[in-house]
């Protein structure tokens, strides 16, 4: 019997044409191929162009199959099995503990990369990487379920002096992808709780939306400015910036339409 | 004007006079004559014709209680009443005298002050009399006691007029002894009832007499005279010199107390708000210009006017078109109409204020026991102690496939008028579940069904409802973990001590302990928990708690409410038969949790808890709890072998056996279940000479031996594999 293995392929961003040479070679040559698209999505496609890119039927995966595991390790113990995963593969927990398992049970693994919206959201703000904190995310408001951690994150950031990443929830089986309208909403709703002055009309943000396209929207402004404007379909992140390098602020001006009073007030501070 | 249109004059006009109002409810055990009472004082004040009195049953108008005898709905009247030349209104609510109608009797006491407690002469205090005496001290209801049925004392029993008196002193003495078991410790030794100050009177029902010592020395009567009236059979003459109504309301007005001197020692007692707060104040002062405050004590079905509330002004007004609120539902109702009630009769009136009993029509989201206010904010009343809970449940089906529809609508109304009535509708399955507290309960509900909402339904036989708890602590914590792997909860359950869960059942824990830890803390620790333990206490389901005693753990508070879902649902319905749980102390003793708030929401932290529960009670010597219930049976010495066997069938234990002249009065302890068919089982064993009546008491480990057996049927009439899943089913 042959030894299985599990290649898991980033697709990258934004539609079928992110996925790296490699990755589609690794693709074309395994046996099985599933996705799940609960993590993250590729919002500039879906998966039946990737089956004619690929020229393979794609296995898509539920939220409860890629946590249970069974059926893809099953498959992957006796034949070679990609799977398929927006952004780089292992920025998701399950990703990391669906790989443990695997080699528990003696499956090759392997990785092959993709592009990733934690370095994409920086650079196309052209804020730096070492410059942020801990990322965190916002979670849609359930019953009796109303996280307000997120605010610590910003709070630690932003006395350090760090920026922060915020990624927006989505829930795939009821097709809802936080905007970056709610995202702020949600923000000032958690300040209105803990008040502690953190966000404020006035506090500066950066919205990213569609990473990966050829047209991503790159804004940067106050809450007050922001919180209405239109961005555009999914997906959408948000960063909140801590003290900023006069190089970052001559890009948020460039890239992201900072205004200049408010940037020359920033390169005084 | 006839004199009951005056009457509705004058009460409208005593509404806001509170020192001229009296709220009294009449309690007793079965057949003492309580009923009889009630219309005798509604015929003597005008309110309806005198011959028809203690004949017509007013306050039974459910003609299904006339039918049966018993009294089974609480309905209210007003009546005015002079006393030593000032009109007063006694707004007077009928309470049911059948145990199993135990929720409808708190809930009455619970809107009025005082309460006139009726003893048969012949019995004396009866198992009922205790519980009732019990059930209003415990609400500060002050009692007063009227001795009925004397005339039987001297006409049957022929006893001497010196036998007749030492008789009243021993029910007297037996009275006040019931009352210093349970009565308010700032009450002790002011609530006893005393012959010569008038908190005692004597008298007849039926034949419309009544006297006390006050009444005495007004009419001149002796007590021999009585005796002679009664003797001689001319109780109507007696009817004329000493009427019921004069003696007993004289009685009511002169010890009981009114609104504005019951609400300043009632209010802390029945409602935890802040006492400094606008409602606070105004509700202690019956202030009725302050915010409004109405507790529902009944729903009644009117087939014109629709829901009935029912219930006692505690503070503002009620007006007709106002917006209200009832505590827990999200959006306002309008009331309708605004009434007093004079027996069936609902008397509309522009508005009902603070200190008064109102009936009003169409606050829809009501059900007995609700709060009403008019700002949704405001603090609820105490929930309402009940004696017992429904303990026994049927299976109901429509006869008629089409009248589904219909029968769950009915259900659901059935038990918004009698809370104690339960009801589980299960969609899915179509099997519809309707528990009470007892078999009588239940029959009567079934008839109501049938004839008053014109369902014709099947009901199954009637089945006990058991409770799941542990036997031990847990020998270790149990791992549950979340469906992504990334959280994990570690919890322990124990048992939880005797004198927490009888805390819990009455109310001196406040059920919402997240508003009011500092108090919740305090009990726990009075009552022997360490403070660490205490003060982790976060949540009260039934008699179960939950508390977190881990220490430090990010982002554990956020996810608090969900484990608190997960510790209901668990208790809601326990591992071993899906029953609810009882007694248990659930810990949480630790948790590691992932950093990111999404992948720690409901969907992961829910089901986590939710089988770290399940597990640690499987690893913790799991039991079934069953149903007890009192006996009493009063038999004459030639059938006790007679009814001892059917006790003995029953798995019951006899705790005492005491003789009086020919009668054996056997007092025993016995599980529900075996008590079915009790009732035609001893009268046919005893010919029907056996007295006996049973009252609920909780629940009780079942034996052992019996608990494989029960855990296989229940799990088996429920569509369950007959065994218990094991622990590993839980660790994930």
């Amino acid at each position: 019997m042959k030894n299985g293995t599990l290649t898991f392929v980033g697709l990258g961003l934004y539609d079928e044409k992110d996925i790296s040479l490699k990755g589609l070679e690794a693709v074309r040559n395994c046996d099985k191929v599933f996705a799940e698209f609960y993590t993250a999505k590729l919002s500039g496609t879906d998966f039946r162009k990737l089956e004619t890119i690929f020229n393979k039927k794609i296995l898509i995966l539920s939220r409860e199959d890629v946590e249970k595991g069974d059926k893809i390790i099953k498959c992957a113990t006796t034949e070679s099995v990609a799977l398929l995963v927006a952004g780089d593969p292992m920025m998701a927990t399950t990703h990391i503990d669906l790989r443990l398992r695997a080699i528990d049970k003696g499956i090759d693994t392997l990785l092959i990369h993709g592009s990733s919206i934690i370095t994409a959201v920086a650079g196309l703000l052209g804020l730096q990487i070492y410059k942020f904190g801990r990322t965190t995310s916002l979670a849609f408001p359930e019953k009796n379920y109303f996280p307000t951690s997120p605010y610590d994150v910003i709070k630690e950031n932003k006395t350090n002096g760090l920026h922060t990443l915020i990624l927006l929830d989505i829930k795939q089986d009821k097709e809802l992808y936080m905007n970056a309208n709610m995202a702020i909403r949600l923000l000032l709703e958690i300040e209105n709780i803990r008040n502690e002055n953190i966000i404020t009309k006035e506090t500066i943000i950066c919205v990213v939306g569609r990473a990966g396209s050829l047209k991503p929207v790159v804004a940067s402004d106050t809450i007050e400015e922001l919180k209405k404007r239109d961005f555009g379909p999914p997906l959408h992140s948000l960063v909140i910036p801590g003290q900023l390098h006069f190089l970052e602020i001559e890009a948020l001006e460039k890239l992201a339409g900072l205004p200049s009073d408010i940037g020359k007030k920033l390169q005084k501070l | 004007m006839g004199k009951k249109e005056d009457n509705i004059k004058k009460a409208t006009n005593l509404m806001n006079k509170l020192e001229y109002i009296r709220n009294i409810g009449i309690a007793a055990h079965i057949d003492h004559g309580k009923t009889t009472l009630s219309d005798n004082l509604l015929a003597g004040c005008g309110m309806m014709s005198e011959d028809l009195a203690g004949k017509q049953l007013v306050l039974d108008f459910d003609e299904q209680e006339q039918a049966r005898g018993i009294t089974i709905n609480a309905a209210s009247a007003s009546m005015v009443h002079n006393f030593e030349q000032k009109e007063y209104l006694i707004n007077l609510l009928d309470t049911p005298g059948h145990v199993d109608f135990g929720g409808d009797v708190t809930r009455a006491m619970r809107a009025v002050d005082g309460c006139i407690v009726v003893v048969c002469a012949v019995e004396g205090a009866m198992p009922q009399t205790e519980t009732v005496v019990r059930q209003a001290l415990r609400e500060k209801v002050k009692p007063i006691l009227f001795i009925n049925k004397v005339d039987r004392l001297i006409n049957e029993l022929r006893v001497t007029p010196e036998e007749m008196q030492k008789r009243f002193v021993k029910t007297i003495a037996k009275f006040n002894e019931l009352v210093n078991k349970v009565v308010p410790d700032e009450f002790k030794g002011k609530w006893n009832v005393k012959v010569e100050d008038g908190s005692v009177a004597f008298g007849s029902a039926y034949y419309n007499w009544a006297i006390s010592a006050p009444y005495m020395q007004k009419s001149g009567l002796s007590f021999k005279d009585i005796y002679d009236y009664c003797a001689k059979n001319d109780q109507k003459s007696l009817a004329k010199k000493s009427p019921i109504h004069e003696v007993l309301l004289d009685m009511v007005i002169d010890h009981l107390p009114s609104p504005k001197v019951a609400q300043k020692y009632r209010i802390p007692h029945i409602w935890r708000g802040d006492p400094e707060s606008a409602l606070g104040k105004s509700m202690v002062e019956t202030n009725e210009n302050g915010p409004l405050a109405l507790m529902v004590t009944k729903i009644i079905m009117d087939p014109h006017a629709g829901e009935v509330a029912v219930g006692r002004m505690y503070s503002g007004k009620i007006v007709r078109g106002q917006e209200v609120y009832v505590s827990g539902m999200p959006k306002s109702n309008r009331v309708q109409q605004v009434n007093v009630m004079v027996g069936p009769d609902r008397i509309p009136v522009e508005h009902v204020s603070a200190g008064n009993i109102v009936a009003a029509t169409g606050i829809k989201d009501a059900m007995a026991g609700s709060t009403v206010t008019g700002n949704p904010e405001d603090e609820p009343f105490e929930r309402i102690v009940h004696v017992s809970e429904p303990v026994v449940t049927v299976a109901v089906e429509a006869k008629n496939m089409k009248d589904l529809p219909k029968l769950i609508d009915v259900l659901r109304i059935v038990s918004k008028a009698d809370p104690s009535i339960q009801v589980t509708i299960n969609q899915e399955t179509g099997e519809n579940l309707m528990s009470g507290m007892g078999e009588l309960h239940l029959e009567i509900t079934e008839y109501r069904i049938r004839n008053e909402h014109g369902v014709d339904i099947v009901c199954s036989k009637p089945i006990v409802v058991y409770r799941e708890s542990v036997a031990k602590k847990s020998p270790h914590k149990f791992e549950g973990k979340s469906p992504n792997k990334h959280n994990r909860f570690y919890i322990e359950v124990e048992p939880l001590p005797e004198n927490i869960i009888d805390a819990i059942y009455t109310n001196k824990i406040p059920q919402n302990v997240k508003k009011f830890k500092n108090e919740a803390v305090k009990v726990l620790q009075e009552l022997g928990m360490e403070k660490e333990q205490a003060k982790g206490v976060f949540g009260i389901y039934g008699l179960n708690m939950i508390a977190d005693v881990t220490k430090g753990i990010q982002y554990l508070f956020e996810t608090r409410e969900l484990i608190k879902e997960a510790f209901e649902e668990v208790m809601k319905s326990g591992p071993t038969a899906n029953e609810r749980c009882q007694g248990l102390f659930v810990k949480l003793v630790d948790a590691k949790l992932h950093e990111d708030a999404i992948h720690r929401g409901p969907a992961q932290v829910i089901p986590a808890v939710r089988n770290a529960i399940y597990g640690a009670i499987t690893i913790s010597d799991p039991v079934i709890l069953e149903p007890i219930q009192k006996v009493f049976i009063s038999t004459p010495q030639d059938l006790m072998g007679d009814a001892s066997r059917e006790l003995n069938q029953r798995r019951a234990e006899v705790r005492d056996m005491t003789t009086e002249k020919d009668m054996v009065n056997i007092d025993a302890v016995a599980p529900v279940a075996e008590m079915f068919g009790f009732a035609s089982a001893i009268r046919s064993a005893t010919g029907g000479r056996v007295l006996w009546n049973t009252e609920n008491m909780g629940f009780q480990t079942l034996p052992k031996q019996l608990q494989r057996e029960i855990v296989s049927k229940i799990r088996e009439r429920k569509g369950l594999k007959p065994e218990p899943y094991p622990a590993e089913y839980y660790m994930g």
